[in-house]
């Protein structure tokens, strides 16, 4: 109960926080119509949301179904994945039509066969007798570089120009959304959440470890297949709709753990998506205002995002 | 009653259980002993529905323990895994309350509370609630597990070697806790040891494994004897009485 009423003042602390941020970027530094700002920037701050809210949950859970808290969802090799997807459609039908082609059918083939192949590679490597946490890391990476490998081969046959377009894509870009795109990743993220809230206090019990949990009564099996589904759909509704984001999920779900104090998921998960909107929304104004160059917040953010993964590694290395 | 029919476990080609049939908890504290390898965890794993057997069945009163709900055998049948750890940082009070996810799934009742603070007063944890697992001694841990074991309220309890890192004082208060359990509580429990001698002590019936098989299952006295514990050990072992608990001398 004390713990539960100091996380729920932090919590509340940070929420204000975040919604304060969120005034400031959009009704502060107007340089012409409010309108038209509003609307640019709303579309801006829902992208962010979406994004935070998908990283953020799936990254907690990912490291609770795991028992490891220095990997993200992404070291499946997400990131390689999707761009292996958008070269092989800008291969197949070339620069110019994958720009004009419907937004909204390439994030839905980027979606589906991301879904598809997350829940393949983690219910085939976690789900089964094996479960082997390193088995699993080892295919993400070998995977990784392949399909890395294989897209470069594709772009080497690229025309330069449909490169250039291609090459636009591989960095998370959160300030200009589709309108379309993000309603639809909206939609996506809040059915999934909607399905994790169901399952918050099974998750409390998955973080006492395989043997606990089945002796309590959980059929860890079932439930561990249902949260890498909505990972999956977390992880690639976010993706396809900014790009790949590898290392923030790590920073915000490592923050969410010691800023709750708590192991209950039910504080965890909401903490690390407004954490990951707070610093969205801190970055994308710093950025901005301060600095004046617009779009390339997700550069920093894996920057700072990788420096953390390695001292996560480094710490864990030297106890 | 937990019945085994033809139970069988192989890894590879190393069978772990081979065609065992028992039956367990009829009432009191049953011994699981054996050598390293005989196959004991791989048959708590099995009961526990952790592992599932290469063939045969088990049933706990009535339930299969392969196709019944989850959530309803742990009602009935509580595990504790040897060297139980938990990654997340909680406190005592936690833990025990984790024992009610069965009945209430996480949403404790007034009941729940009840069962909660009772475990708790059983195992004298009342006062180190609020403490996390990471700051109590291996044998404070051992008991918060127990609770939480206890707050279950199932009518098995399966202990797989409840005394491991325990020092000689801890391993005899676990063994009385252990008796209290199945004569104040009504429990049966089952527990897996290593030493003979505290199996004589405090259980009522002991049941031997070796290489997969049962060789031994009988009540203490008719257990402890040298001709027995030559069939379990495969080393001559004496046998002497000290105020009239037998003794198995397997030093020489």
């Amino acid at each position: 109960m004390r713990i539960d009423a100091k996380t729920g003042v932090r919590v509340g602390v940070l929420a204000v926080a975040v919604l304060a941020l969120a005034a400031v970027y959009l009704f502060t530094n107007v340089p012409g119509s409010l309108a038209y700002a509003l609307r640019i920037r709303g579309l801006a701050l829902g992208a962010m949301a979406v994004v935070a809210v998908a990283v953020g949950a799936s990254t907690v859970i990912f490291h609770t179904i795991t028992g490891n808290r220095v990997l993200t969802p992404s070291i499946m090799g997400f990131d390689s994945f999707y761009m292996l997807v958008s070269t092989v459609v800008v291969f197949v039908s070339g620069g110019v039509a994958f720009l004009r082609a419907d937004a909204t059918v390439m994030w839905g083939i980027q979606v589906a066969v991301m879904v598809a192949f997350a829940t393949l590679l983690f219910t085939w490597l976690f789900g089964g007798k094996r479960r082997s946490l390193h088995l699993m890391l080892l295919v993400g990476i070998v995977l990784g570089t392949f399909f890395r490998a294989l897209t470069e081969w594709l772009q080497r046959m690229l025309d330069p120009l449909d490169f250039q377009i291609l090459s636009d894509t591989a960095f998370a870009s959160m300030t200009r959304p589709d309108p379309t795109l993000l309603a639809l990743s909206a939609a996506v993220v809040v059915l999934a959440c909607a399905a994790t809230v169901a399952l918050l206090r099974t998750l409390d019990v998955l973080a006492l470890g395989r043997e606990t949990a089945v002796g309590l009564g959980v059929n860890h099996r079932r439930v561990v297949l249902i949260l890498f589904v909505l990972i999956s759909v977390m992880v690639a509704a976010s993706t396809a709709l900014v790009g790949p984001i590898l290392f923030f999920g790590l920073i915000v779900a490592n923050l969410a753990y010691s800023l709750a104090g708590t192991f209950r998921h039910r504080w965890t998960v909401p903490t690390a998506a407004l954490l990951g909107l707070g610093s969205l929304l801190a970055g994308q104004i710093i950025l901005e205002r301060v600095f004046g160059f617009g779009s390339s917040l997700s550069v920093i953010i894996e920057f700072a995002g990788g420096l953390f993964f390695l001292y996560l590694v480094l710490r864990k290395g030297a106890r | 009653m937990i019945a085994l029919d033809h139970l069988t476990k192989r890894y590879g080609r190393f069978v772990a259980l081979d065609d065992v049939s028992l039956e367990l908890g009829d009432s009191g504290v049953t011994a699981l002993l054996g050598p390293n390898g005989a196959g004991k965890s791989t048959l708590f794993g099995i009961v526990g529905r952790l592992l599932g057997p290469d063939a045969g069945t088990v049933t706990v009163d009535g339930l299969d323990v392969a196709r019944a709900q989850s959530a309803e055998l742990a009602r009935t049948l509580a595990v504790l895994r040897q060297d139980a750890h938990v990654t997340a940082r909680l406190t005592v009070m936690d833990l025990v309350e984790f024992g009610r996810f069965p009945h209430s799934r996480g949403r404790l009742t007034e009941e729940d509370r009840q069962h909660i603070e009772r475990a708790l007063g059983y195992l004298e944890l009342g006062d180190l609630r609020d403490r996390f697992l990471d700051e109590l001694s291996g044998g404070q841990r051992q008991r918060a597990f127990i609770a939480m074991v206890l707050a279950q309220d199932t009518k098995y309890v399966l202990l797989d070697e409840p005394l491991n890192n325990l020092d000689l004082r801890h391993m005899a208060d676990m063994m009385k806790l252990i008796r209290r359990l199945a004569d104040d509580l009504g429990k049966a429990v089952i527990v897996v040891l290593h030493d003979v001698n505290f199996a004589a002590r405090y259980a009522d019936r002991i049941v031997a494994l070796r290489d997969g098989r049962v060789v031994a299952d009988a009540g203490v006295a008719e257990f402890m004897t040298p001709h027995v514990l030559q069939s379990v050990y495969g080393a001559h072992v004496d046998v002497r009485e000290v105020d009239g608990t037998p003794v198995a001398l397997y030093y020489s």
